[in-house]
């Protein structure tokens, strides 16, 4: 089904089931321990073995020699693999340093090697046994360094009227520079994958958020046939986009199985996950506004520095910036250092995360030199199109709507609007808000239906669940589509074998992976009409029966004795280029700082999301929950430490690298605005798993600084960075 | 982890002998350090002697008023025992603070004591580091040193003391009772129990080889304001910037020990006075002669008004 | 000819609306690893033991490698899956059990230092057909996103209902002498060794009130 023109009245509107908080169907099995995660899989295959991975030793440089004899020689050592020994591997298109490292080392903890052995126990002590001789080389690994080789990057810059000619004339203007460090996703699943060959066949139950791309990427770097590769992903503990890509889990896991006769598990260990896979890179950002007394923006400039590998990506830190506020001139521009740091790669909202934890105080500190509320500052400042092409309109946009519901629900009136003069005992207290905002973007989704002659319906698609609740959100529309109960649909997803579909990512997943069910129900609705002799367009399907008129036959009838299968995927036209498809929010938050130690704590938070049709406003919410404690997180702790000398993230473990606790986070509170988007898909619906994070980092520095006087530009927002700025005790 | 074998001795004496015996085992109580060491071959132990069966898992009031502690009471229990709630609330507040609650349920008396530092360059065994290594340098200095040691550390290490209970147990002059391999029986003041670095960061503990604590034992309750306040960037588990561990009394005396910021609970008693003065004049007197490094200094202001606050509490 | 590395009657991965109409909702087949179990996956060189104990409820006996983590034991030896390895280091709480009542991270204590113990996982809570009532409220009041952490965040939540009970104080208790209630604070605090990197702490504060608020 091809969608190119805005949605109208169809089936989803009846929203019986489609925007109902129900509970997740997959929740039995993941609240007893039922539910089977990437290693878990071991009574699929036989006589499994167990892989251990060795990382590199240095940043960067050569192995020299690697003595592998005592690691085979130990007791239950099946095969150790290597590059030397892997036979030749190509590298995917996604990943930029290979998997398996040798005897080049491009980054800290690049795999190296992979033992097997019968025990996990036998595998860890053998691997620990390899001997590596290296060749250091000298590295990159300080973005502040390489600043001033970092080249433009062409596809982000923009520029819209003159933008430094109007920040000079500006009659109020603010330069400033914010940073944001290296974050990594710590999922609480480590990637982890089984392999087992039949043949020249490949199996993997792997832990992957996008299928399709990562059975690509496998074969490709097995140099094997794509028909020849299955990967099987029905749980996954945890993405957040490190698990969007081929990861060295899972080739190493092939090549063991491969090398050692035998299916393999693989399990990255947690001290590797932080350097050995991707992570969200640190960036440097310059914002310059520039306004009238009037507080109307009038330029408006956002640069980022960034470091990658070579051959690499920036963060795209500037991109929400072209489109967030008003401002006849502006300028975006993207400058990427090459470091030879860890592969820096797509982590929760890339580019509008940490562009938004540096814009939103930027606005933050606007409105105080405006004398302007911070709300009242950014709704001034609201535009309804494209401000680099006023001819195209946002599909929709309720910023202005969040942030007025929003400081209405959140007491925002009680904010005082000079810092640091709000106590509470011991603790000075803060408001903050940010707006949120995170694009809307749609990816082609397939699916296919099987109906059965019970008038059981099942979908199949690739698609993931990676706690977002796509398995309910699938049910949920299918039911909707066919007119059956919830009960009647069973909904398997993450498997190659399925249709192709958007998977997980960039939260298109809701939307897209939705409306590829919907194409295939819509495809599956004309076949059971047809086959039962009805009109497709005046037939209901309602009760798990088709009617029109006097006449209702149930949908099984159309089955028959087999089943009845059909398939489809949704593809998106240019709405997304007619129209500017983003999402919008408000965060508003409260904290309190001890006044002695500094330390900040969350009071309150309260989201206000605008963002299409909620297809379960349950799960969706916790969507958003969850973001916005990975800002708390974003905010107040976390930061990959990098050793500049040795080039690694130091922090490699879940004890060094600190995200929130359940006592960082106070009961939070989200209101989703009533929203439809037809041009969005057929759904009228768009993701919220990013917006959630958007901002809120922001919005916490915002009260900090609301309740401390103090403004902090430097994330994360820890006490050392503010303790001799705070009051002097009593 | 290299292969190990392991047995269950059923009394101090046998633990003691078993240990003659296996002159490079390790003992193992809760576990939460060791086994997290050993899964790194951090610790590589050839033989294990679980001292769980031991009996020593009692808390006992001693003559004179004090309490005797045994080994293997769990952090858990220890914090939650009525005697030490009312008497060393210091104590209980210390346990409290540290780890989580599955890891307090596991985690012993001695084993707290003997926990090891949380550098991670002590932890990343690519990483150059005296303690586990001797002569092979300190990857530390120079490097990711937020949390590490601004006093008591040396040229060749500037890890910290990881536990909160250390630092509450320095504070109330609490002591080690040991039983060596011959079964001989001593008892290690809290003060001289952990060592600093010097040259041989290897060596932690007053402990000789194949000694194994049996017990820890608290003088008479003080009474005072008792107050231990740890500094930390999440709320929870987490280990400390910094902690103040205090008991302060009517008269303005009071007792001050620091966490976070040393090789060793860090307490200067000819400081103590100066706590009279303020905080300020007392943390520099606690202070003085520390050495920070760039990334660290802030944990001497913080502990300055750490102290302010948990001065101004027990006022209060 | 070699073996084929596939199971003869591989489990399908299905994912039902409802449980009845998934496979997924069978145990784990007993014999599945039965050979694993049997004969320990150990070569010479490290010492194996045996060792009894009791998992939730059935007696088990296993050959160890003394190495052998319970958490390995467990999801390696006995196919209970449900208890997750996170990080395999304490810093995470996935692996939460239950040992004679209390929880621990079986991640950081040896199989053969629980002889006779009486262990409890998440499985041994409650099943898909038979929940416990803190899974029902995790699923009522969406505890969880990705469902890694979940055992583990429902092992501790039982634990902690009965820490709190039994009048084990907490950090931030404000009078240590006094008995604590169930607050949101102390949940919290209770609860801070479970990570959930999902963020779904708000919901699961939700459900645990919900449980202790309920009559016994």
């Amino acid at each position: 089904m091809k969608f190119d023109t805005p949605a109208t009245t169809n089936p989803i509107d009846r929203m019986t089931l489609v925007g109902q908080p129900l509970d997740r169907i997959d929740g039995r099995l993941k609240t007893t321990g039922k539910a089977a995660y990437a290693y878990e899989h071991q009574d699929a295959v036989r006589r499994h073995a167990y892989g251990y991975v060795l990382g590199a030793a240095i940043a960067k440089g050569r192995i020299t020699a690697m003595d592998l004899a005592a690691a085979r020689a130990a007791p239950g050592v099946l095969a150790v693999v290597t590059a030397a020994n892997a036979g030749p591997l190509d590298k995917g298109e996604m990943n930029t340093a290979p998997l398996l490292g040798g005897p080049q080392v491009d980054h800290y903890h690049q795999a190296i090697a992979l033992v097997v052995a019968e025990s996990f126990e036998q595998a860890r002590d053998a691997a620990l046994a390899i001997r590596v001789d290296y060749a250091r080389a000298e590295g990159a690994y300080d973005l502040a360094a390489a600043r001033d080789t970092a080249e433009k990057v062409k596809q982000s810059a923009s520029a819209t009227g003159d933008f430094e000619r109007a920040f000079a004339a500006a009659p109020v203007t603010l330069e400033a520079t914010y940073t944001t460090p290296d974050q990594s996703h710590a999922m609480m699943e480590p990637h982890a994958s089984i392999a087992a060959w039949d043949g020249d066949a490949l199996v993997v139950w792997t832990s992957n958020q996008m299928i399709a791309w990562g059975a690509g990427e496998l074969a490709k770097t097995l140099r094997m046939p794509r028909e020849k590769v299955r990967l099987i992903s029905p749980f996954i503990g945890g993405g957040f986009g490190g698990k969007l890509f081929l990861r060295a889990d899972a080739l190493l896991a092939a090549l063991g199985a491969r090398a050692a006769g035998r299916p393999v598990k693989v399990a990255l260990q947690r001290p590797l996950v932080a350097n050995n896979t991707t992570h969200r890179p640190a960036t440097i950002q310059r914002i310059r506004l520039g306004a009238g007394q009037d507080g109307r923006i009038t330029a408006i400039g956002h640069e980022s520095w960034s470091g990658d590998q070579k051959g690499g990506q920036p963060e795209t830190a500037v991109d929400q910036t072209r489109l967030l506020y008003a401002g006849a001139n502006r300028l975006t521009q993207l400058r990427l250092a090459v470091l030879d740091l860890p592969e820096g790669n797509a982590m929760r909202a890339p580019g509008e995360a940490p562009g938004l934890m540096a814009l939103e105080i930027a606005m933050d500190e606007m409105a105080e030199k405006l004398g302007l509320d911070p709300v009242e500052f950014r709704i001034l400042n609201d535009t309804q199109v494209d401000p680099n092409d006023p001819k195209r309109p946002f599909s929709q946009r309720q910023l202005v709507e969040c942030l007025r519901l929003g400081a209405e629900r959140f007491g925002w009136r009680q904010r005082n609007p000079r810092p640091g003069q709000a106590r509470d005992g011991r603790w000075l207290t803060g408001l903050g808000v940010a707006a949120a905002f995170r694009n809307n973007l749609v990816m082609k989704s397939g699916a296919r239906i099987r109906l059965n002659s019970r008038g059981g319906i099942t979908v199949e698609t690739d698609m993931t669940d990676i706690g977002t609740g796509s398995y309910t959100i699938i049910a949920q529309t299918a039911a909707e589509m066919m007119g059956v109960g919830m009960d009647q649909v069973t909904v398997r997803l993450g498997d190659s074998s399925f249709p192709a579909s958007a998977g997980s990512g960039g939260q298109w997943g809701a939307n897209s992976a939705t409306a590829g069910v919907y194409a295939a129900c819509v495809k599956l609705r004309e076949a059971v009409a047809q086959a039962l002799g009805f009109n497709s367009a005046d037939a209901v399907f309602e009760g798990g029966e088709i009617r029109a008129g006097n006449r209702r036959v149930a949908l099984g009838q159309a089955a028959g004795a087999a089943e009845l299968v059909v398939e489809d995927s949704i593809e998106f036209g240019d709405l997304d280029k007619r129209y500017q498809q983003s999402t919008f929010g408000a965060h508003f938050v409260e904290v309190a700082v001890d006044s002695a130690t500094g330390e900040a704590r969350i009071r309150r938070m309260l989201a206000v999301c605008a963002a299409g049709r909620i297809l379960n406003p349950k799960t969706a919410r916790s969507q958003v929950i969850g973001a916005m404690t990975m800002g708390v997180g974003g905010a107040l702790m976390e930061e990959l430490a990098v050793d500049r000398r040795h080039g690694f993230f130091v922090n490699h473990d879940l004890a060094g690298y600190e995200v929130p606790v359940h006592a960082d986070i106070p009961h939070q509170e989200v209101i989703f605005l009533d929203e439809t988007d037809p041009v969005s898909s057929p759904m009228k619906a768009k993701g919220v798993g990013e917006l959630g994070l958007c901002g809120v980092a922001a919005a916490i520095a915002n009260a900090v600084h609301n309740a401390t006087g103090v403004r902090l530009r430097d994330y994360p927002i820890t006490l050392d960075k503010y303790l001799d700025r705070l009051p002097e005790l009593a | 982890m290299k292969p190990f074998t392991y047995e269950r001795p059923a009394s101090p004496a046998e633990a003691a002998a078993a240990a003659a015996r296996h002159p490079a085992a390790k003992f193992i109580a809760g576990g939460t350090n060791l086994l997290d060491l050993m899964k790194l071959q951090i610790e590589a132990p050839p033989h294990l002697i679980d001292v769980n069966g031991l009996g020593l898992d009692g808390i006992e009031p001693m003559a004179g008023g004090g309490l005797r502690i045994g080994a293997l009471v769990r952090n858990t229990d220890l914090a939650a025992d009525a005697r030490v709630r009312r008497d060393y609330a210091l104590l209980s507040r210390a346990l409290l603070a540290g780890a989580s609650g599955q890891l307090r349920n596991k985690a012993t008396t001695a084993g707290n004591l003997l926990q090891r530092t949380r550098c991670p360059y002590f932890y990343d065994t690519n990483m150059a580091c005296n303690k586990r290594q001797p002569g092979s340098g300190c990857a530390a200095i120079g490097g990711v040193s937020r949390q590490l040691a601004v006093i008591g550390h040396s040229e060749a290490c500037i890890a910290t003391n990881p536990s909160d209970m250390a630092v509450a147990l320095r504070a109330l002059d609490a002591a080690v009772e040991t039983i060596a391999a011959d079964g001989a029986t001593r008892s290690i003041p809290m003060a001289d129990f952990h060592r600093l670095p010097g040259d041989t960061p290897q060596r932690e503990t007053a402990l000789r080889p194949g000694e194994l604590i049996t017990a820890v034992t608290l003088p008479a309750p003080v009474g005072g304001r008792q107050i231990y306040r740890k500094v930390r960037d999440r709320a929870s588990y987490a280990f400390a910037l910094v902690s103040v561990a205090a008991i302060v009394q009517r008269d303005g005396s009071a007792r001050v020990a620091l966490g976070g910021v040393a090789p060793r609970p860090w307490r200067v008693e000819a400081a103590e006075p100066e706590v009279a003065r303020g905080a300020g004049p007392a943390m520099r007197a606690i202070l003085d002669g520390a050495r920070p490094t760039h990334e660290n200094a802030f944990k001497v202001t913080l502990a300055e008004r750490t102290l302010g606050a948990v001065l101004a509490e027990a006022r209060g | 000819m070699r073996t084929p590395d596939f199971a003869a009657t591989r489990r399908d991965l299905v994912m039902g609306a409802t449980l009845t109409t998934a496979a997924v909702a069978t145990p784990r087949r007993p014999g599945a690893r039965a050979a694993a179990a049997d004969t320990p996956a150990t070569g010479p060189g490290a010492p194996v033991m045996k060792i009894a104990f009791t998992v939730n409820g059935a007696a088990r006996t296993l050959d160890v490698d003394t190495r052998t983590t319970l958490l390995d034991a467990l999801r390696e030896h006995l196919d209970l899956t449900g208890s997750k390895k996170g990080c395999d280091h304490g810093q995470c709480g996935a692996c939460t059990v239950l040992v004679g009542g209390r929880r621990i991270n079986a991640c950081l204590t040896l199989a053969v230092m629980h002889q006779g113990d009486e262990i409890t996982t998440v499985e041994g809570l409650g099943t898909p057909d038979r929940l416990h009532a803190m899974q029902a409220a995790f699923i009522k009041h969406d505890g969880y996103q990705c469902g890694y952490c979940t055992p583990g965040q429902i092992c501790s939540s039982v634990a902690v209902l009965e820490e709190i009970r039994a009048g084990i104080p907490s950090h931030v208790s404000a009078e240590l002498e006094a008995r604590p209630q169930v607050t949101p604070a102390e949940i919290r605090e209770r609860m801070s060794g479970n990570i959930c990197r999902c963020g779904a702490y708000s919901n699961i504060v939700d459900a645990i009130t919900e449980v202790a608020e309920r009559p016994a």
